[in-house]
């Protein structure tokens, strides 16, 4: 670990002060960012303690939906009444990720800026585009298995590892960014994080000095939420494949089909078309197939997580049979 | 006084059993278990040691070649820094277990990506490893590492070749016969202690606290390694955070801080990172096992062939025994066994918990399993028809075998259904959901001992050895055994382990700890009860003790007169092990359930009957038992090692990576033992249990997977990838 100076920031303006520069970081739990800082990945001359800056509430909104404070941690978040009863696919993302203690710890801004768990990523002695540009990628011709299959480049085809940001996608949420100005802007999670392309060092769209003050959530809508998480162990693992499913079915006939999908590429994963294609159409074994089509068409796997394909089209499967169930 | 005992016939007399005080077998807890969860039994780095300057290992980044070249300098300037070390007298790997001699030293040559090359002293933790992280290092490569074990030409082990009769003919001709290979991945001892040591120096004498298994021998390797006499080194190792095998022999870290300890003349504490001690310590080796089984159309064998391959660095004896009970398990007259091994440079490979039967026993029994649905015989009842006689290979008698019970009484316990079986019999919601079972074996390790049992003048005990406890209950079991001897309650037998000061045990390994101390302080505590005999007049036979007291109404403390009395009992195993085989045996049953879309394999519930000789404490045994067959789910389904195929290091090599199982994939567990007593494996009747909970258990599962969705797999671990690509549509 190399020397770092530490400071506690009082306030929002304090933070993005403190960040406002590229050999600086926030800390919220420190559970992935300790992490990394011990191994050297990450060396920051300066951390910034956000952990002090009250937005940590969850809160509604005028609109009926809820304002999750970047500071709230993930057990809060996934315990509290209104997520339970409103948005159940986000706290069963939340409580399939990491561990009871873990989640104690992380929270809402953490979790979405969590880098990648890409085994050449963490080594500081192997190659990694990502850790240091022009290295070249460790992974391509290595051990891929947790690697992605959509969206990747030929400089990086780490995953986005986290769960909770693939039901925060399928459920439309929205990231609520402050400036080091102090002005603030919103961008919906589904575009918040990015493809590696040429800049795989890149993440997301925070810029210097911008920090994540709250993500919200639009007002609840109806219908089944399934978060299902296939991993080789029960717990304690991160996603081989997973799907947030929103999803309604009248009258026989999907009414509504948000889905967003982890461990395939480098953001939560989701893709207009397929909700377009499951929309007013009868629930059938071909339909869900049509959808993974869709999802997988430009799928191309590294060997060792060619198995992702096959995998992630039959969790289609699972969760559209399973909301075709509950809807029954 | 000593006491030598060398056994050399069976001994059926059975003496524990006619003790009077009625605690040995007891389920008594951990005697030590309350220091361990309250904080304040002191793994080796936390000694509390006053002035102690930290030491981080700097490890190799290529894979084979020389170091030409350390720029110390560039990092004796940075804060804190005091020392570079890289002493040819550093170890570059672990000893492997019972070595009794320096492992490979000479840092500057790097075998292994990985390798310990140099060690960073300095005032803290952070600033070593921050100088550790900064040392710039020359290298020259050497290009020709070869990595991968299926490319090299292998070298055959001969001792462990075996060919009978003419096994090509009984395939050809054999009413049933099965020929499949299977495949397990490279696994870690992942124990939760990581590897650490704090050396100190008083003129020429050496302390040592560090994480170690095996202190016996390990003296004899780090005296080695510094061109030390013995009588000059003391090891202290009186809590073990789990070693599994890789703390058997001297590690990295232990040399390393006792030199680093006499160059800056200041205490130093070397704790391995998680990473290194991933990457530096010990894998198991990854196996190709090929087997062959050949049998009438009764199910009875006439053929046995199990080759296997394994890996190791070029230069190190150890290769993974894979065979180590398929010499013996099963009969069949025609047999074809071979173990071969490629040099590769890879990390060293040694013993991880039952190192041989923990992969071998998976695949034969996962193939026993196919032979048994071609035979169209239920897989109990195909076990019990192959149990042979005698050992099949060497003719001689088993010490004890209960295998038939186990089988038996396992498959009662469990509700072994031994109706016809087919896959897919069971489908609930997503799951398929089916049962398999598998035969345990571990052969019976046995080791010289000492130990010195001292009845106090007050009427207490105190037994006194460098034997470990590793976690397993060793403090436990020998205050149980004093206790039972001596006419003691447990809680007034002092147990004082791993220190070098006291006689030498036998170290924590191979499951031989409890029959080899156990039998040490047995033949002491039969020492002391002699003479307390000849000062009552009795005969030691003659002689009950119970509560402090003789039969006779005489008290220990009026016996004692006001002085101690000190035996040291030495037990030395005889040539009795060469008149019989001897393992433990046992049977496990599995129920798995199998996600028909996803491939997921989650265990509902396991059991496992064993027969180990005598039960020393129910609770610790049947711990030992529970321990095991985790290890066997995570054999089953999780754990791999990766290395990388270009330079060959372990890829993940951290907790969150290495898949142990965590508690949600530990199901219903159950345990039956077998009570038996085996009066050729030791003076106590009593064999390894520690590691036969797991020899095995992975078949259970592989064969219940099949069970439940016809996903016949070949590969271990079972992951959903690999369940998927097996699963018929
Ligand atoms: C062993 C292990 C297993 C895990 N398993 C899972 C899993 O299965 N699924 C899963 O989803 N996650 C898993 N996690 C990851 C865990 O969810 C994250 O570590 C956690 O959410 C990070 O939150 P934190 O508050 O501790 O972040 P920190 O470690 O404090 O910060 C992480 C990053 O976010 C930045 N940051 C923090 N807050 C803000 C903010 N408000 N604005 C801008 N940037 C910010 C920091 O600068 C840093 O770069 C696992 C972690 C571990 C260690
Ligand atoms: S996949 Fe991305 S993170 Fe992993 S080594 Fe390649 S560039 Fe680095």
């Amino acid at each position: 670990m190399r020397p770092f100076s530490y400071s506690r920031a009082r306030t929002l303006g304090d933070a993005a002060q403190l960040t406002h520069d590229d050999t600086a970081l926030a800390i919220a739990g420190g559970t992935n960012l300790l992490d990394l800082m011990k191994l050297q990945v990450e060396t920051p001359e300066t951390l910034a303690d956000i952990s002090r800056i009250g937005f940590g509430g969850i809160e509604d909104t005028d609109d009926g939906g809820l304002s999750i404070g970047a500071l709230a941690s993930n057990t809060e978040t996934a315990v509290h009444p209104r997520v339970r009863s409103d948005y159940p696919v986000l706290a069963r993302a939340i409580l399939a990720g990491a561990t009871q203690q873990l989640r104690n710890k992380a929270t809402t801004g953490g979790n979405l800026c969590q880098r990648t768990r890409c085994f050449y990523f963490t080594n500081i002695d192997q190659p990694c585009n990502k850790r240091e540009p022009g290295s070249g990628c460790g992974a391509i011709d290595g051990i891929a298995k947790l690697h992605a299959v959509l969206g990747t480049s030929d400089q990086c085809i780490a995953t986005y590892p986290g769960d909770m940001a693939v039901a925060l996608s399928a459920l439309d949420a929205q990231v609520e960014i402050a400036k080091s100005g102090g002005d603030t802007r919103t961008v919906p999670v589904r575009d918040f994080h990015c493809l590696p392309g040429d800049t795989p060092w890149r993440e997301n769209v925070l810029e210097e000095g911008e920090l994540i003050t709250a993500v919200t959530l639009p007002a609840p809508v109806g219908g089944t939420q399934i978060y299902r998480k296939v991993r080789e162990r029960s717990s304690y693992a991160f996603a081989l494949v997973s799907v947030a499913a929103v999803v309604e079915i009248e009258d026989g006939k999907f009414t509504r089909a948000d889905l967003a999908f982890g461990g395939l590429a480098h953001k939560p994963w989701q893709d207009p078309r397929i909700g377009e294609a499951l929309m007013g159409k009868v629930p059938s074994d071909d339909l869900f197939d049509k959808a993974a089509d869709i999802l997988l068409e430009d799928a191309r796997g590294f060997g060792e997580n060619d198995f992702k394909i096959p995998l992630a089209r039959r969790t289609l499967h699972a969760v559209l049979q399973n909301a075709t169930e509950a809807a029954a | 006084m000593t006491v030598h005992f060398k056994q050399d016939t069976p001994d059926d007399s059975n003496r524990l059993d006619g003790m009077k005080q009625g605690v040995l077998g007891k389920s008594i807890r951990r005697v030590e278990g309350m220091a361990k969860v309250t904080g304040t039994a002191p793994y080796s780095a936390e000694y509390p040691i006053a002035d102690c300057a930290e030491g981080v290992l700097v490890t190799s980044t290529i894979t084979r070649g020389k170091v030409v070249s350390i720029d110390k300098d560039a990092v004796l300037s940075m804060p804190g820094v005091l020392a570079v070390i890289d002493d040819p007298a550093m170890t570059t790997r672990a000893a492997q277990g019972t070595a009794d001699e320096a492992p490979q030293q000479e840092p500057g040559t790097v075998c292994y990506w990985g390798q310990p090359i140099a060690l960073v002293v300095a005032e803290t933790f952070e600033q070593a490893r921050d100088a550790a992280k900064h040392l710039p290092i020359n290298y020259r490569e050497d290009p020709s590492a070869p990595l991968d074990p299926q490319a090299v030409e292998a070298e055959e082990q001969e001792d462990e070749t075996v060919r009978q009769g003419d096994l090509d003919h009984a395939m050809a001709t054999a009413a049933h016969s099965v020929d499949v290979t299977y495949t397990t991945k490279g696994h870690a001892s992942a124990a939760m202690e990581p590897h650490a040591s704090i050396a100190q120096w008083d003129g020429d004498k050496l302390t040592v606290y560090a994480s170690l298994q095996m202190l016996n021998y390990n003296i004899s390797e780090l005296a080695d390694a510094l061109g030390m006499e013995e009588e000059n080194v003391r090891l202290v190792s009186r809590f073990v955070g789990g070693g599994f095998g890789s703390k058997l022999g001297v590690s990295e870290d232990v040399v390393a801080a006792a030199i680093a300890s006499k160059e800056v003349g200041r205490p130093v504490r070397v704790v391995m990172s998680r990473q290194q001690v991933f990457q530096c310590v010990m894998r198991r080796s990854e196996t190709t096992q090929h087997l062959r089984l050949a049998a009438d159309e009764n199910g009875k064998l006439i053929g046995f062939g199990h080759h296997a391959l394994v890996s190791n660095l070029p230069g190190e004896t150890f290769a993974e025994p894979v065979l180590q009970s398929s010499h013996f398990l099963y009969g069949g007259e025609n047999r074809d066994l071979m173990l071969e091994v490629a040099r590769i440079h890879r990390m060293t490979a040694g013993s991880v918990r039952a190192p041989g039967e923990a992969v071998g026993m998976p695949a034969l029994e996962g193939a026993m399993d196919v032979l048994a649905e071609k035979a169209g015989i239920d897989p109990v009842e195909l076990r019990l028809k192959n149990i042979p006689e005698e050992d099949p290979e060497e003719g001689l008698p088993f010490s004890s075998h209960k295998l038939a019970e186990c089988l038996r009484q396992g498959a009662d316990a469990f509700g072994w259904d031994s109706g016809p079986r087919s896959p897919r019999h069971t489908c609930e919601g997503e799951w398929w959901v089916g049962t398999g079972m598998a035969s345990a074996a571990r052969v019976h390790n046995i080791a010289e001992a000492k130990s010195r049992v001292t009845l106090k003048a007050d009427g207490s005990a105190v037994v006194e050895t460098d034997m470990t406890d590793i976690g397993t209950g060793t403090y436990t079991i020998l205050a149980q055994l004093a206790g039972e001897m001596l006419g003691l309650e447990p809680a007034q037998v002092l147990v004082e382990l791993g220190d070098t000061k006291n006689p030498r045990g036998p170290g924590s390994g191979g499951s031989w700890g409890a029959a080899s101390i156990g039998s040490a302080v047995y033949i002491a505590c039969k020492a002391v009860r002699e003479e307390l005999g000849q000062r009552l007049g009795v005969g030691e036979t003659e002689l009950e003790l119970k509560d402090g007291k003789a039969a006779s109404g005489e008290s220990l403390v009026s016996l004692l007169d006001g002085n101690d009395l000190s035996r040291e009992g030495h037990y030395e195993p005889g040539d009795i092990k060469d008149d019989f085989t001897a393992s433990g045996f046992g049977a496990f049953f599995a129920q798995v359930r199998v996600n028909r879309f996803t491939g997921e394999t989650r265990v509902d519930r396991m059991l496992g009957a064993f027969g180990f000789g005598r039960v020393l404490n129910h609770k610790t045994a049947r711990s030992q038992c529970l321990g095991g067959i985790t290890w066997s789910i995570g054999v089953a389904l999780t754990e791999a090692l990766e290395f990388d195929p270009r330079d060959g290091h372990l890829v993940n090599c951290d907790l969150a990576e290495y898949h142990v199982p965590v508690h949600r994939d530990v199901p219903d567990l159950e345990v039956v033992l077998v009570e038996e007593r085996d009066p050729a494996a030791s003076p106590i009747q009593a064999k390894g249990i520690g590691e036969l909970g797991m020899c095995g258990g992975a078949a259970a599962i592989a064969n219940a997977i099949y069970n439940a969705c016809g996903a016949r797999i070949f590969d271990y671990p079972m992951t959903p990838d690999r369940v998927l690509a097996a699963m018929p549509d």
